[in-house]
């Protein structure tokens, strides 16, 4: 479980990025994050993820409070957390298999864990075939994929995606997000970032719509915007 | 089981270690040759101040003191005054030169054509001598003092000009010496890290992604620490090879044509240097690594 209680973020620049942001994410739960840019949802992400640390308020995670964590605590969260960019953020001079891996030595796995869960993320994510392959050599929707078994390698309990779909077109978004829905369906959290309106509107899942660090709108099989 | 997940870590950033030292050849050799020009520049200047210094070292410790002593004294009151010069605490050496030594060897220094002995006859004009040498080259000027205030002392002279010039020329030498060697440290700092930082910055996505998924500072600094380690190394052996052979041929050529000029050639001493160097050029990879993987860690 996530919960926010009244957390702001104001940057050094002064920009107030949230606005005393309070909501729970239960386990197992879909979550799509909407609202225009700026509003705020990088930064959310950011929050959970202790990239940033909130200028106001508590978030806590699995009952621990991020904001409180030690520095030294802080690679044990993100392993229980699965990351995905919309810049996909792979190393070009490495296989898909070994930028899956990669998520694995940094957590001091043995190289026959490796061998074993490697393919098997691959195969779920549906690219067992490129496992050779460098990124340069993929598309972008399979680049996303092998971003996506590399946040999944480790069995995180949660994942997180800011935009995973940004730069790719709509079929290909679509993949991505059967991908996502795969992933929540085998009990994981999945909270997604997203401009994709039409994906949100059919998925009907839990949509929080930020607007200038507020919550406007949070609602249990929901759209991307209300008809107005 | 820890020890497994330690040997494994151990293992894993090896890997990464290799792996980048083959794939960033330009950027390594770039760092290489840095390391390698700034020690070598570091390891001339060293060399020419360790060499200053023991050129005018030699030249202060043949400063003496010459004690003539008055006519009318024997030479076995003469002898007597030895142990009294010996006991002033500042005295290192002190030499009788009796008035029959002396004129031989200003015999000697004359030459046979000049037939010193004809023209004098049966007189020898010279006194009876004592040349003294300090522990200290500044003492010089107290110690022949105080000699010239014992009984039967004719003159002292010691020249005290030259004396004078030469512990201003070596305190020079040694502070112009230092602030060199001190510039010259401070810009092969500069300039290795400046070389890190750049590395660092072509790799910051590899960092950036380690951190995102979870690798503890350690694992992200360490392959970073020993490639900085390595590529020192590397730098500093070449620098202390090319140092190594053209000190040797130098000294060689020069020792040839000014023969009485006392450089250093002692191989332990030399040996000193050229591993100081190394361990500066490791000490200096494993730093610069450090202070640039620092910014890049706070993610
Ligand atoms: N590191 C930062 N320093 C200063 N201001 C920032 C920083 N990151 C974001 N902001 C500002 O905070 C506000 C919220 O940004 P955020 O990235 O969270 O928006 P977003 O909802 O993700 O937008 P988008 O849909 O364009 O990605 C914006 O006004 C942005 O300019
Ligand atoms: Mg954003």
């Amino acid at each position: 479980m996530i919960s926010f209680f009244n957390v702001s973020k104001v940057y050094p620049n002064g920009v107030k990025a949230l606005q005393g942001l309070s909501l729970q994410i239960k386990n197992g739960e879909f979550v799509f994050i909407v609202g225009p840019s700026g509003a705020g949802k990088t930064t959310m992400i950011k929050l959970i993820f202790r990239e940033e640390l909130p200028t106001k308020g508590q978030i806590y995670i699995g009952g621990r409070s991020v904001v409180r964590m030690r520095p030294r605590e802080v690679p044990n969260l993100r392993r229980r957390i699965g990351m995905v960019f919309q810049d996909f953020r792979l190393l070009p001079d490495r296989t898909v298999f070994e930028n899956v891996a990669f998520a694995m030595k940094v957590i001091c796995a043995s190289r026959s864990e490796i061998n074993e869960r490697v393919p098997e993320v691959l195969k779920l994510v549906g690219l067992e075939k490129r496992m050779d392959n460098y990124p340069p050599q993929l598309s972008g929707g399979e680049q996303q994929r092998t971003a996506i078994a590399r946040a999944l390698v480790n069995r995180p309990s949660i994942m997180i995606a800011d935009e995973p779909t940004g730069n790719l077109d709509i079929d290909t978004s679509w993949e991505i997000m059967d991908c996502f829905k795969e992933i929540n369906e085998q009990g994981t959290t999945v909270i997604i970032a997203t401009h994709a309106k039409e994906i949100v509107d059919s998925m009907r899942q839990r949509v929080i719509a930020l607007n200038h660090g507020e919550v406007v709108r949070d609602e249990h099989r929901g759209v991307y915007a209300n008809a107005t | 089981m820890f020890t497994l997940m330690l040997l494994r870590q151990a293992y894993y950033i090896l890997q990464e270690v290799f792996r980048s030292l083959k794939r960033n050849s330009l950027l390594n050799f770039a760092a290489v040759g840095t390391t390698a020009i700034s020690l070598f520049v570091l390891g001339v200047g060293l060399l020419l101040v360790v060499n200053t210094n023991q050129i005018t070292s030699t030249m202060e410790s043949n400063i003496e003191i010459m004690v003539y002593l008055k006519e009318d004294i024997s030479e076995k009151e003469a002898l007597s005054l030895e142990p009294l010069f010996s006991r002033i605490s500042e005295v290192k050496e002190v030499d009788f030169i009796s008035r029959d030594e002396a004129l031989v060897s200003l015999e000697e220094q004359m030459g046979e054509e000049t037939n010193l002995r004809d023209s004098l006859g049966d007189e020898n004009p010279l006194p009876n001598a004592y040349k003294i040498k300090t522990s200290e080259p500044r003492e010089v000027g107290a110690v022949a003092a105080e000699v010239g205030r014992f009984p039967g002392v004719e003159k002292v002279r010691y020249g005290q000009e030259v004396v004078e010039k030469l512990l201003k020329l070596t305190n020079w030498a040694h502070t112009i010496g230092l602030i060199i060697l001190a510039l010259l440290g401070v810009s092969a700092i500069f300039l290795i890290a400046t070389t890190t930082r750049l590395t660092l910055f072509a790799r910051r996505q590899e960092i950036n992604i380690m951190k995102y998924v979870g690798a503890t500072d350690w694992f992200v600094r360490w392959p970073f620490l020993l490639e900085g380690i390595i590529l020192g190394c590397v730098g500093a052996l070449l620098a202390v090879g090319v140092l190594y052979l053209s000190y040797g041929t130098l000294t060689a050529k020069l020792q040839e044509t000014i023969s009485f000029l006392p450089l250093i050639s002692d191989g332990r001493y030399l040996m000193w240097i050229y591993e100081g160097l190394l361990a500066g050029g490791i000490v200096l990879g494993a730093i610069g690594s450090a202070i640039s993987v620092r910014k890049y860690l706070r993610v």
